[in-house]
C-alpha cells in the first residue's frame, strides 16, 4: 500500500492534469452551447501544456538561459538547466491554440448571426428545416419543435 | 446523453492514469528525455552555434526555424480568416 | 459609451500607460536573444497596449491609431521579414534559414546568427501584434451613435 501511495505522491502533477483534461473533455462532449465547447477545448489544451512543461522540470534546475555572453561558459557545467525542448514545443502549441480559438470564435459569431442561437440542437433543427436532407442527426434527435422560432 | 459522456470521460481518465504510472516522477533529472544526447547537445552547444544565450530562442529560431516560419504563417492565416469571416464591407 | 469609458481616472491612466506598455513590448522582443522574451510574447504585449487604448477610448478612436490597412500591411510585412531572412541566407550560398552563411561580420558566424535571430524575432513580433489587433477589431461590434449594439437583421436575440 505504501508503494501505491509513493507513486501517487511522486507523480501528483500528472493526476492534476488528467483531472483538468477530463473537465475539458466533458465540456467538449456534453455541453450544447458552442462557446462552452470552445472553453472546454481550451481547458483541454491547457492540461496538455502543463503536462509538457512539468515533464521539462528538474528539481533545482534553473531557466534554460545561459549567463551573459560567451566568456563565462566555463562554469556553465555547474548549473543544472531545465529541459528546453518541451518549452519550445509548447510555445508552438500555444500559438496554434490561440489561432484555432480565434477562428472558432469567428465562426461562432457567424453562426449566431445566421441562426440566432448558440445551442447545438437549435442550430441542427434550423438546418433541418432549411435543408432536410442535410441533417440526419437532427431528424434522429427529433428536435423539430424548437426549430420553428 | 450526459451519463454516456461522463462514462467516456471517466474511462479516458482511468486509462490515462493507468498509463501515467510509468512516467518519471516530478522533477527527476535521471530521465531518458533529459539525459538524451540531443538535449545535452542543445544545452552545451546552442550558444556557440547560434550566438544566443537563451536556449529556447536558439531552438525556436535556429534549429526549428522552419517550423517557426510555419507557425507565424498559421497565426497570419488565422488573422486573415477571421477578417474574411467577420469584416463588414463598406458599401 | 459605458460608465467605465467615462471615468477620468481610467482614461488618464490608460493614456499615460500605453506608451510604456509599447516600450516594454519592444524590450521583450529585442531581449529574446539574451534573456526571457521573444517575438510572440512581445507581439502580444504590443497588441494588448493598442487593444487597451481601443477599449477605453472607443473602437473608432483606436482605428485612428491602427487602421485596417496598416494592420494588413504590418501582418504581411512581419512574415516577409522572416521569409526574406531565410531567402537572404540562400542568396549567400547557405541553406534556408542558415544564418551563419551571411557574411555580415567576417569570421564570426555566431554573431551574425545572433543579429539575424533578432531580425527574425522582430518579424514575428510585428505579425503577432498586427494579427492580435485585427482580431480585436474584427470581433468588436460596430459602434452606433448611442453606443448601443446594432440589431442584426432577422435575428431574435
Amino acid at each position: 500500500m505504501t508503494g501505491t501511495l509513493d507513486i501517487v505522491y511522486a507523480e501528483y502533477n500528472y493526476w492534476i492534469y488528467v483531472t483538468l483534461m477530463m473537465i475539458g473533455f466533458y465540456a467538449m462532449i456534453a455541453k450544447k452551447n458552442l462557446i462552452k465547447k470552445v472553453i472546454g477545448a481550451n481547458i483541454f489544451q491547457t492540461a496538455i501544456f502543463l503536462f509538457y512543461v512539468s515533464l521539462a522540470d528538474i528539481t533545482g534546475g534553473t531557466a534554460p538561459i545561459l549567463p551573459h555572453g560567451g566568456e563565462h561558459v566555463e562554469h556553465a557545467a555547474d548549473v543544472i538547466y531545465t529541459n528546453p525542448v518541451p518549452h519550445v514545443l509548447i510555445l508552438t502549441a500555444i500559438v496554434v491554440s490561440v489561432s484555432t480559438t480565434a477562428v472558432a470564435l469567428a465562426l461562432i459569431i457567424r453562426i449566431y448571426n445566421e441562426y440566432g442561437s448558440l445551442d447545438e440542437d437549435v442550430i441542427l433543427a434550423a438546418r433541418k428545416s432549411l435543408q432536410p436532407e442535410f441533417s440526419e442527426y437532427a431528424r434522429q434527435k427529433g428536435v423539430a419543435e424548437v426549430g420553428d422560432q | 446523453m450526459k451519463t454516456l459522456a461522463l462514462l467516456v470521460v471517466v474511462i479516458t481518465g482511468v486509462m490515462l492514469i493507468y498509463a501515467g504510472q510509468d512516467l518519471p516522477p516530478f522533477g527527476d533529472s535521471n530521465t531518458d528525455m533529459y539525459q538524451h544526447r540531443m538535449t545535452q547537445y542543445f544545452i552545451e552547444n546552442s550558444e556557440s552555434e547560434s550566438g544566443v544565450s537563451n536556449i529556447v530562442t536558439a531552438l525556436l529560431a535556429n534549429y526549428r526555424g522552419y517550423d517557426t516560419l510555419g507557425e507565424t504563417t498559421v497565426i497570419f492565416t488565422a488573422g486573415m480568416a477571421v477578417m474574411l469571416l467577420l469584416r463588414r464591407r463598406e458599401t | 459609451m459605458s460608465r467605465i469609458q467615462e471615468s477620468v481616472i481610467i482614461r488618464t491612466v490608460v493614456r499615460i500607460m500605453v506608451p510604456f506598455i509599447e516600450l516594454f513590448a519592444l524590450y521583450v522582443i529585442i531581449h529574446g536573444a539574451g534573456g526571457p522574451g521573444g517575438g510572440f510574447q512581445g507581439g502580444v504585449i504590443f497588441g494588448a497596449a493598442i487593444i487597451l487604448y481601443a477599449m477605453i477610448y472607443g473602437i473608432a478612436e483606436g482605428k485612428k491609431k491602427m487602421s485596417d490597412a496598416l494592420d494588413k500591411i504590418l501582418a504581411s510585412t512581419g512574415l516577409t521579414i522572416y521569409a526574406g531572412t531565410g531567402l537572404l541566407c540562400i542568396l549567400f550560398g547557405g541553406m534556408f534559414l542558415q544564418y551563419g552563411s551571411v557574411p555580415l561580420i567576417p569570421d564570426n558566424p555566431a554573431l551574425v546568427s545572433k543579429y539575424l535571430i533578432d531580425l527574425v524575432e522582430l518579424g514575428i513580433g510585428t505579425t503577432v501584434a498586427a494579427v492580435m489587433i485585427s482580431l480585436f477589431f474584427d470581433v468588436s461590434p460596430p459602434e452606433s451613435e448611442e453606443g448601443e449594439l446594432p440589431d442584426y437583421e432577422g435575428v431574435d436575440v
